[in-house]
C-alpha cells in the first residue's frame, strides 16, 4: 500500500504539494513512483519560469516510459532540486522528502484548497485502479 | 532476408492444414467485380542473358556517368573498396532499418554501436545516434533539437550553407514556431564572419554553419562558437563532405554543440535521390534530446557484453507527440556501409584520402587561376571544393565542356544565385587523376578571355 502522508495536498495527476509560507514544494506521490518503476531521469524547469495550474513543468523518465509532470497550482519556480540530475533514484526512495522536484512561489493563495486531501487522494487512486 | 521456395506439394499441404481447397478460395472475400481476370499488360519475361544485355544498353545511354567528373556540392565521388559491397550484401546484415525486435539481432546492433563510435571519433563529440536519413534532414533535426535544449525560438543559419539543406530546414520548421534567420557570408572571404550574426540575442537557440561550406571554404568554427556561446546559444556545425573530417580539426574540438554530416563520402555510391546517410552527434549532456535511435552497450548478469536500443522512451512509438522526433528508424544498411568503409580504411587511410583530395584540389585551383580571365573569387582556405569565376557565363561553358570534351567541370552557381552568372563550383577528389585535372584545365583554356 502506497504511503500518503496526511499533511500534504494532492492532485489527480499524482503530484503532492507541501505549503511552506507562500511557497509550495512539489513532487510526485509514492503511488506515482511505484507505477513508474525505476526513475532514470527527471527533466525540470529553470528557476524563474512561470506556470499556470495544470501546466506541464517537466517529465519523469523511468525504464518503462516518459511521463509529463504537471503543476497542481500556479506560480513562479523559486528553486529546483538539482540533486535529481545525478540521483534520480531519490524519487523512488523518498518521494516526499529528498525526491522533491520544485519549489514554487504561489500566485493564488486559495488554489491549494481545491486540491485533494490525503483521504480523498487515497480514494481516488483506489477508484482509478479498479 | 532468406529466399524460401515452396513446391506444389507443400502448397497443397498448407491449404489442407487451414482447410481451404484451393489458393483461389483464399480470395473469395474479394467481390467478383473487383477481381482481375485477364493477364497484366506487361511484356513477356526475358532470359537472364537478354535482361543483362538490355540493362547494359540502358546503362550506356547514361552519358554523364562516363564523363570525367568534378562535381561535388553535397555528393562526392570517392573510391569504395570492394569489401564494402561484399559485406553489406550478407543476408545477416541486409536490412534497411533497425529491426523491430532489435535485441535479437546483436550483430546489427554491434555494427550500429561501432558506427556511433566512429562518428564520435570523427566529429570530436561524446555521443552519436544510429544515423538519420541524410545530411539535410540531420541539419533540420539539429535546429529542432537546439530549440528543445535552449527553449528559445530563433535560429540563425549561415547563407553559405548548401541551399538545398536550407530549403529542407525551412520545410521542417515552418510550422514549428521557429524563426529562421539568415546571416550573410562575406563575399570576399567566402565565409561567415562572427560580425554577420547581428540577429544573435537572448532568444537565439542556435547558430548553424557549414564547414567546409557550400563554396568549399573552411569556416572559423571556433570564433563562431565563441560568439554563439556568449549569447547562450548552441553552435551547430554541418558537414556535407565528411572526408574533410580526416584532415581538418574536428568540429567538437572547435566548440560545436551539435555536429551533423552527410556520410555519403564513406563508401556510399553516388545515386540520384540516395539513399544516403546522415550523421548526428552531440555532447553527453544533451543525450535525451537527440533525435532517433541510439544503441548502447550493456552487460548481462554473467558480465557478458551485449547491445541494446537505449533511451527508446523518448521515441515516437512510445512518447507520441511529445517525442524528440518523428524518426523512429535509421539508415541501417548505408550506415553499415560507412562503418565498413571507415574500418577498412582506418585512421591513416581516411587521412590519406583526405590529404590527396586537398592536394589535388589545390593543384587544380592553382592551374585554373593561371588561365587568362579566370579567377578564384573567395580567399578563405578550402578543402577539396572551390569556386571559379569564368570570363563569361558559366552554365553554357560547362555544357559545352561536357559535350565536346566529356568533362563535367563543375556546378554553375547561377542555379542557386542569379548574381553569380560566371561562377562555378569545382570539386576534386582522390579519384581524379593528374591527367584528368590537366584535361579540365586545357578544356577551360579554350574559354580564356581574349588578350
Amino acid at each position: 500500500m502506497a504511503n500518503v502522508p496526511d499533511n500534504l495536498h494532492y492532485s489527480k495527476d499524482h503530484e503532492w504539494v507541501r505549503v511552506e509560507g507562500d511557497t509550495a514544494v512539489i513532487g510526485i506521490t509514492d503511488h506515482a513512483q511505484e507505477q513508474l518503476g525505476d526513475v532514470v531521469y527527471v527533466e525540470l524547469p529553470k528557476a524563474g519560469e512561470e506556470f499556470g495550474a495544470h501546466d506541464s513543468f517537466g517529465s519523469v523518465e523511468s525504464v518503462k516510459a516518459v511521463s509529463e509532470i504537471f503543476t497542481p497550482i500556479s506560480g513562479k519556480v523559486a528553486e529546483v532540486n538539482q540533486s535529481l540530475a545525478d540521483e534520480p533514484e531519490k524519487v523512488n526512495k523518498d518521494p516526499y522528502g529528498e525526491g522533491w522536484m520544485i519549489k514554487m512561489k504561489m500566485s493564488k493563495s486559495g488554489e491549494v484548497d481545491s486540491l485533494l486531501t490525503a483521504a480523498e487522494y487515497e480514494d481516488f487512486t483506489k477508484a482509478e485502479s479498479e | 532476408m532468406r529466399y524460401i521456395p515452396n513446391s506444389p506439394d507443400e502448397r497443397a499441404d498448407m491449404l489442407e492444414q487451414i482447410g481451404v481447397a484451393s489458393t483461389e478460395q483464399l480470395f473469395e472475400s474479394i467481390p467478383e467485380n473487383l477481381r482481375l481476370r485477364e493477364h497484366l499488360k506487361v511484356p513477356a519475361a526475358m532470359s537472364e542473358l537478354e535482361l543483362l544485355k538490355r540493362f547494359e544498353d540502358i546503362g550506356t545511354r547514361n552519358q554523364a556517368a562516363q564523363r570525367i567528373s568534378f562535381l561535388g556540392g553535397g555528393a562526392y565521388s570517392h573510391y569504395t573498396p570492394t569489401i564494402v559491397d561484399h559485406l553489406i550484401s550478407r543476408s545477416e546484415f541486409f536490412t534497411a532499418y533497425t529491426p523491430y525486435q532489435p535485441e535479437i539481432s546483436q550483430g546489427t546492433l554491434q555494427a550500429i554501436f561501432e558506427f556511433q563510435t566512429l562518428v564520435c571519433q570523427l566529429t570530436g563529440m561524446d555521443i552519436a545516434n544510429a544515423s538519420m536519413y541524410d545530411g539535410s534532414t540531420a541539419m533540420a533535426e539539429a535546429v529542432l533539437m537546439a530549440e528543445r535544449v535552449t527553449r528559445r525560438s530563433k535560429v540563425i543559419v549561415s547563407s553559405a550553407i548548401h541551399p538545398q539543406y536550407l530549403e529542407v530546414a525551412h520545410t521542417y520548421v515552418q510550422h514549428a514556431g521557429i524563426d529562421l534567420r539568415h546571416a550573410l557570408y562575406c563575399t570576399e572571404l567566402g565565409t561567415t564572419l562572427p560580425e554577420s550574426l547581428s540577429a544573435l540575442d537572448e532568444n537565439t537557440a542556435a547558430v548553424v554553419v557549414q564547414s567546409p561550406n557550400f563554396f568549399g571554404c573552411i569556416e572559423d568554427v571556433s570564433a563562431l562558437a565563441e560568439k554563439a556561446h556568449n549569447a547562450g546559444a548552441l553552435l551547430v556545425v554541418v558537414v556535407t563532405e565528411a572526408m574533410s573530417l580526416g584532415l581538418l580539426r574536428s568540429p567538437g574540438a572547435c566548440g560545436a554543440d551539435i555536429v551533423v554530416a552527410e556520410g555519403q563520402s564513406f563508401g556510399v555510391p553516388l545515386s540520384y535521390g540516395g539513399p544516403y546517410v546522415g550523421l548526428f552527434a552531440t555532447r553527453d549532456k544533451y543525450a535525451r534530446q537527440i533525435p532517433g535511435r541510439l544503441v548502447g552497450e550493456a552487460y548481462d548478469k554473467h558480465g557478458r557484453r551485449g547491445f541494446v536500443l537505449t533511451l527508446a522512451t523518448r521515441e515516437q512509438h512510445i512518447r507520441r507527440e511529445k517525442a524528440t522526433s518523428n524518426i523512429c528508424t535509421n539508415e541501417g544498411l548505408i550506415a553499415l556501409a560507412a562503418t565498413i568503409y571507415l574500418e577498412t580504411m582506418g585512421r591513416r587511410g581516411v587521412q590519406e584520402v583526405a590529404h590527396q583530395c586537398a592536394q589535388k584540389a589545390h593543384y587544380a585551383a592553382r592551374e585554373i587561376e593561371k588561365l587568362a580571365g579566370f579567377s578564384l573569387p573567395f580567399s578563405a582556405p578550402f578543402f577539396n571544393e572551390f569556386v571559379v569565376r569564368a570570363p563569361a557565363s558559366a552554365s553554357p561553358m560547362l555544357d559545352q565542356l561536357a559535350k565536346e570534351k566529356g568533362i563535367d567541370g563543375g556546378i554553375a552557381l547561377s542555379r542557386f544565385d542569379s548574381e553569380r552568372p560566371n561562377d562555378f563550383l569545382v570539386c576534386v577528389t582522390e579519384t581524379n587523376t593528374r591527367e584528368e585535372i590537366d584535361a579540365l584545365v586545357d578544356g577551360l583554356a579554350s574559354f580564356t578571355a581574349p588578350v
